[in-house]
Order: structure tokens, then sequence, then C-alpha cells
């Protein structure tokens, strides 16, 4: 098997897109302190809504416009009590994550009339850049959210550095009352991260569910909002990171991919990813906390 | 007319009555000091002038115009600056972040770091402070951070300058350079509003001096016509008793603490500490001297254990227990981080590491542990609503009578101190100072930090100068400032 191969590359980046767009929303909670575990449940409501209004509409597109509207309610969930009441976000979180699950899984039969997975030829997938006349090898068959989410990560990492909105938004996240004294509009700018947040998870599940593939299965995020958590857990406040920890995701998942095609078993391959993602996070964390622990010594 | 007056201003806590009626004027350019006990309510006025609480009557006044201040935010566009009790910085940001913010230089959409820059280095320049633009925040002494404090508020073109015990984390050296940039800038027209608990600041800095006590004003003073003994009378309502007369004592007995040759390093191997030797028997103070960095913390942490079972540290001849060694009673520094837990309860500081003795059958009884939490507070004097509040509601000082509460109370034979009476007034100053003294009279051996040079020469039978993580010399405890202070910079001889 050669790790070169084009198509290979082009799986990795396959796999990583869905993860990368929820994982930047989360960074971006992570930046001004507001503790996101929920976008598990955006990711898999985001790619619900993608179907769902792709295939009443015959238009990509607009399902895609619709995930990220419908997600950014969604997210509203979580930003109203856990921003505007104070309510612990984890607990409110987990809630969203449950939500999203039984709700999908609810109204997938409601509207398709059977659970399990839903496609349709009248089912609009997002278009391959090779059709929009983009002649790059390992971009010929991505949807165009690929190279847009490798853009939000440059413009992610200007915008914290760089812009006055970023600079107070790193400013919340690091001490909120201090923010508060300097007269910043603290809840105002928490709010506005979850909210897009909750347009990046829209984002993701529709590449989810019309990039990546063109159908609807329950429970089809799969833990990749998780992995999204865990690896903006690990990134600080560094979209650069960010990005390397979702291409880790991405390489294992296409590497299973390759295991399948060898005759692994098919459990195996499937859990191959998560477990090497989760590995080198972790080990990559704790040599990280390692030699931080010994410069404050 | 006045750049800003409070006029009378009430502020409720639930049942305490944090203000009750406060008229408070200050001239442009004068520099006020604020004074009274812990809990008097200093704090709270502050935070009502800065807008962080709304006073429940009465009124705020810029320029004899009624304003109403509903957040920071409406404080700051009114010309009002504050600088904190605990520092509101952003440890991840750097200082000229730090002093922007809020009100940042933008160009062509972007933030200007060029511009900002340049702002900060022009406002050090002019007014003496000197902090580089571009380091960051977290990683600065406290002086330092306090510069940043103040550029801040004057780079928000503050007028009135709030300071909330600005002296307090600050060493004499440091001290001396504020209050010759508070002087410089009080000199362009900016009226200081001080709050501290050092008289001898309050004389030497103030132009007036306005005391309170429990929630009232009990004093104005003019700073040149008054002294510290009519202060205190204002601030506690009664004079301080004298420190009873110095003993000349033998302490006897063997070392209760002792250091062999104790060397620490970081983890770049550089030593911190080297070759420290000393030893304190039962019934004497070790005063611990030395401009801050000196190795102060190593030491401290060494001898209580903090810093693992490091050899060379021997507590009644056995070495020292790594983790927090049970022998020693420690009264920490940093009063919200290492001394208590800010949102637990008093009952639950004040018996921390003592639940062992009061559980029973595997629980712990409610009514007894209150019942013991009670008696500490009362005991040792701390005005609390009750045992229930969260500690980190309590006033300074009354959170560092809980700490010395539960510290003096473990009968622990040695007690390590490290600026035991940092941000107290000047009764609970006292009162720390006979806890201390009966403790030792008690037969502890007491090792006391601190970094005030009066404090040490009270207490401390003898006196060690660390400098540069040696210990270069010993004092007697009736040793002069002016000996220390040589000491400390290292001019030995
Ligand atoms: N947020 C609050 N909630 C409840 N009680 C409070 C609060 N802030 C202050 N208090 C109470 O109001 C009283 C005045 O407190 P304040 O902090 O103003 O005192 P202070 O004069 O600044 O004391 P110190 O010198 O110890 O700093 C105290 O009894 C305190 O416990
Ligand atoms: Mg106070």
């Amino acid at each position: 098997m050669n790790v070169f191969e084009w198509s290979f590359l082009a799986g990795v980046l396959t796999a990583t897109t869905p993860v990368l767009l929820a994982a930047l929303g989360g960074l971006l909670c992570q930046v001004a302190g507001v503790f996101n575990i929920a976008l598990e449940g955006q990711l898999l409501w985001g790619a619900f809504v993608a179907v769902v209004v792709s295939d009443l509409t015959g238009s990509a597109w607009t399902g895609v416009a619709g995930a990220v509207a419908a997600t950014v309610l969604f997210s509203a969930l979580l930003s109203g009590p856990a921003v505007a009441l104070r309510a612990d976000p984890i607990v409110v979180a987990v809630g969203l994550n449950l939500l999203a699950l039984g709700l999908t899984a609810f109204l997938m039969r409601q509207i398709f009339g059977s659970g399990g997975t839903y496609s349709s030829p009248d089912l609009a997938g997002l278009p391959d850049l090779g059709e929009l006349g983009v002649d790059v090898p390992v971009l010929r068959e991505q949807s165009p959210l690929v190279p847009v989410a490798l853009l939000l990560v440059v413009v992610m990492a200007t915008w914290l550095t760089r812009t006055r909105s970023g600079l107070r938004l790193r400013a919340v996240g690091q001490h909120l009352d201090a923010a508060q004294a300097v007269g910043l509009r603290v809840s105002g700018y928490q709010h506005g991260v979850t909210l897009v947040a909750g347009a990046l998870c829209g984002l993701a599940g529709a590449q989810l569910s019309l990039g990546n593939v063109t159908l609807f299965s329950e429970g089809m995020s799969a833990g990749r909002g998780w992995i999204a958590v865990v690896a903006v857990m690990l990134s600080g406040v560094y979209p650069g990171r960010l990005l390397l920890a979702c291409l880790l995701f991405g390489v294992a998942e296409a590497f299973g991919f390759r295991l399948q095609g060898a005759g692994l078993p098919q459990q195996a391959a499937d859990a191959a990813p998560y477990v090497i993602t989760l590995a080198a996070l972790v080990l990559a964390a704790v040599t990280r906390r390692r030699r931080r622990s010994y410069e404050h010594a | 007319m006045y750049a800003a007056e409070l006029v009378g201003v009430t502020k409720r806590f639930g049942p305490v009555l944090a203000n009750d009626g406060i008229d408070l004027a200050v001239a442009r350019g004068e520099v006020h000091a604020v004074v009274g006990e812990n809990g008097a309510g200093k704090s709270t006025l502050m935070s009502i002038l800065y807008g962080l609480h709304r006073p429940d009557a009465g009124e705020v006044r810029r320029d004899g115009n009624r304003i109403v201040l509903r957040s920071p935010t409406d404080a700051i566009r009114h010309g009002l600056g504050m600088v904190h009790q605990r520092f509101r910085l952003f440890p991840g940001l750097t200082v000229a972040e730090n002093i922007v913010i809020g009100a940042e230089p933008v160009r062509r959409g972007r933030l200007d770091r060029a511009a900002a820059n340049e702002a900060v280095a022009a406002l050090s320049e002019r007014y003496g402070l000197r902090a580089d633009p571009s380091a960051l925040v977290g990683g600065l002494p406290v002086g330092v951070r306090q510069r940043v404090e103040i550029l801040r508020a004057l780079y928000r073109h503050a007028e009135v300058l709030i300071l909330d015990e600005p002296t307090a984390v600050l060493t004499p050296g440091e001290t001396d350079r504020l209050f010759e940039v508070l002087r410089t800038v009080a000199a362009t027209g900016v009226s200081i509003l001080l709050v501290t608990h050092k008289l001898s600041e309050v004389l030497a800095v103030g132009d007036r001096v306005t005391v309170l006590r429990q929630g009232r004003v009990t004093g104005r003073f003019t700073a040149s016509e008054t002294d510290a003994d009519e202060l205190v009378n204002a601030m506690i309502g009664r004079s301080l008793t004298p420190p009873a007369p110095r003993r000349a004592r033998v302490p006897e007995g063997e070392p209760l603490l002792e250091v062999r040759d104790l060397t620490v390093r970081d983890a770049d191997g550089v030593a911190r500490l080297s070759g420290i030797s000393f030893a304190v028997r039962p019934g004497e103070i070790v005063g611990l001297a030395g401009v801050a960095g000196s190795g102060q913390r190593e030491l401290v942490d060494s001898v209580t254990g903090l810093r693992g079972a490091v050899p060379g540290v021997f507590l009644a001849g056995t070495p020292v227990l790594a983790g927090r060694d049970p022998r020693v009673a420690y009264v920490p520094e940093d009063r919200h981080g290492r001394a208590t837990a800010p949102g637990m309860s008093v009952a639950e500081n004040v018996l921390m590491g003592a639940q062992r003795d009061l559980a029973s059958r595997g629980g712990l009884p409610r009514a007894k542990v209150r019942a013991r939490a009670r008696d500490l507070v009362d005991r040792f004097s701390i005005s609390a609503a009750s045992v229930d509040v969260p500690i980190g509601a309590l006033s300074g000082g009354n959170a560092q009578k809980a700490v010395l509460a539960r510290e003096l109370t473990r009968s622990s034979q040695v007690v390590v101190a490290e600026e035991p009476t940092q941000g107290v007034d000047v009764g609970v100053r006292e009162r720390v100072h006979d806890l201390l003294r009966t403790a030792r009279d008690e037969g502890a051996a007491i090792l006391l930090q601190s970094s005030e040079l009066s404090e040490l020469r009270d207490l401390a039978d003898r006196i060690l100068v660390l400098y540069e993580g040696r210990v270069v010399a010993e004092f007697p405890g009736d040793a002069t400032e002016t000996e220390l202070g040589r000491a400390m910079v290292g001019a030995t001889g």
C-alpha cells in the first residue's frame, strides 16, 4: 500500500474535514472560555437536517444552508442556559448530545417512514470540485467544503491574533472578571462563539452526509464530535495545532479503510481510527504536560 | 468643585451593612487615602465608585454632576480607573495588549500592534512606569503587573485613579517606586484614591485621609496635621498597646526545626538555595528577610515538605515528610490559592485537615462541625455573616484570621508563617502578632518570613537574611532597618 498515492491523501482529506469543521467551532468556544462538548450532537443534527432539506428541495446547497441555520438554532439551546443562565455547560451539553441522537432517530421515522439508513436518488449530494473545474489530483473528488475548512484554519488563526475582536475573545477566555472590568461585553462574545460553533457544526454535518457520502443513517456522526472535542482540548488556542490533530484522525481513518480492504475484520477497522487518534493525542498531551511541569518546577 | 464625590452612599450585602451613608470627596490632583479595619467597607465603597456594585442609596458625582454607573464600562467612560486588590490582567496577553484592550488602536480592520506598543511606551516614559510592551504578563513579577494595571487606567484617560491596597503585594523598594509614580501622576491633575492598611504610607504620600469604621466615616484628616496614633484611634476606637518589651531570652532545648546544608535546584539545575543551615528551637521566632525571589519560596516549600522529602530538613530530629508534613503549621502568603479554598465555606476552611478528629462512625456530624467552627470564629474574632458563607466573600483580613485560626490550632510544634499580616488592618496585625507570641511562649518553633522589616524586628529573636539563595547574614532581633536593608541587597560588611 502506498501512502503517497493521491487517492490515499484524498481519503485523508475527506475523513478530516467534518472533524476539522466541528473542532474549529470547539476551538473558538474554548478560546472564549465556553466549555462546549456538544459538538457530537450538533454534528449529527446538522447531518440530518442537511439530508432532509436537500431531499425536499433537491438542492444540496439549500441543504447546507438549512443545516447551518438549524444547527445555529440548536446551539442556542447550549448558549442560552450555559452563557445567559450560567448553568453547568457539561450537563447541558450531555443533554443536547442525547437530544440530537433521539430527535434525529424519531424525525427520521416521521419524515422518511423508517429508521436505519436513508438514501435516495432524489437526494442531491454536494458536487465534486472536479465537476466545478478544479483540476488538482487530491481535490478533484472532494466537496467544495473541503478547501473551505482548510481556509477557515488560516482565517481563524489570523482572526484570533490579528484583529480586535480576536484579542477580546482571547481576553474573555482568560479572565472573565478582568474582561468585564475593562468594559467588554463578556456574554455577548460567549453567545457569539457558541452560535458560530453551531454554524460550523452545521457545515460539518452537511459535509458528512452530503459530501463524504450522500445518505443519512442513525448515529452517523459516530464519535467524530468527540474526537473534535479531544483535539480542541489538546490544541489550546492554536488552529494550526488543531489542524494537525484532526489530520491525524483523517490519516487513521483512511488507513482503517485500507486495512479493511486488506482483509482486517470490519469492527477492528472501524475502531482503528479512534484508537490510534486517541492514543496519539493522549501521548502528545502527556509529553507536553511533562515538559511544561519541568518548566514550572 | 471636586473631581469625584460619593454622597450618602449606603450598601447592604444581606444582613451586612457594608457602607452606611458615606460621604467622600476628592479634589483634582489630590492623593486621598482611605483607611479602616478589615471589613470596614473600603473595597465596597471603591467598587461602587467604579460601577462594580450599585449603591442602595446615595449618589456618585463627577466634576459636580451626578452620574449613574451601571458597570465598569460606564465608569471608564466617565474617566474613572481602578487597580484592583486582586489583579485583573490577562496572563496570556502581552503588556501592550493588556493595556489597550477595550480601546485598541485599529488600522484597516486589523489590530495595530505597532501603534499599541508605541502608545504604551510613551505612557511608560511619561509617568516613569517601566514595562516592556511585548512581554507576556503571565511571567512578570507582581510589581510590574501592577504597573500594567496603572498604565491601563492611564491609557483609558482616567482622571480619578482608585488603588485598592496596592502596596500589600509589593516589596519596600517597589512601594517607594509606586509612591513616586503616584506623585507624578497626581501632579498631572489626576486624583488618586488610595486604600491601604499601612499608616506610615498614608502619612508619607496622602494629602488627605478618610477613616472608615463599620461602614461609616469616623474621621477626616489632613495628612500633614495628623499622626499615626490619631488615625488608629479613629480606625479602631482605641490606641494600640505598645508591644511588650523584648525579653532577652536564650531558647533552650533540642531544635524542633533544623536545616543542614540545604541546596535546592530548579528544573534547569540552577541552584535556588545553596548550603543553608540554621536551627529553630522551642520558644524561638526566627525571622527570614530578603528581597522578593531570594529563595524564600524554595526554603519555605522545603521546610513544609511541599517540595518533597528534601535531604537536609529535620523536624524534631527526623527528616521532613513529603507532601505537607503534619508536624508543621503553615500560614501561606497566597491567601486564595494555597491558604484557602475560596469557594468553600468558612467552616470547611477553618477545619480543613481537622475533620478526622471530628469524624464519628465514618460521618462528619454537622452540628459538631459547625459548633467547632463557630468556636474558632469567635476565638479569633473573625467577622463573617455565618460559618457557611464562602471564605472568598470575607474581607482580606478576616480570611487571614481564618487561616491563622486553622493553623495555630493544629497543635503542630513548628510554625512557618509567610507574610502573616499582609493586607490586614492594624488591629488584626496586633492580634496576629499576639497569637504568634503566644504560640512561641507555649514552646513552638516559629519561622517567620516577612517583607516588612518592622514586623521582623517586632517579633523575631534572630533574623536571617537571604540573598541569592544563601544566608548572607544573621542579626539579633533588634537590628536596625539600615543594617538589614544593606544585607538584603548583598552589601556585606
Ligand atoms: N460580595 C459580597 N457579598 C457579601 N458580603 C460582602 C461582599 N463584599 C463585601 N462584603 C462584606 O461587606 C463588608 C465590607 O467588606 P469590604 O471588602 O468592603 O471591606 P474592606 O474594608 O475592603 O476590608 P479589607 O481591609 O479586609 O479588604 C464585610 O463584612 C464583607 O464581608
Ligand atoms: Mg478590601
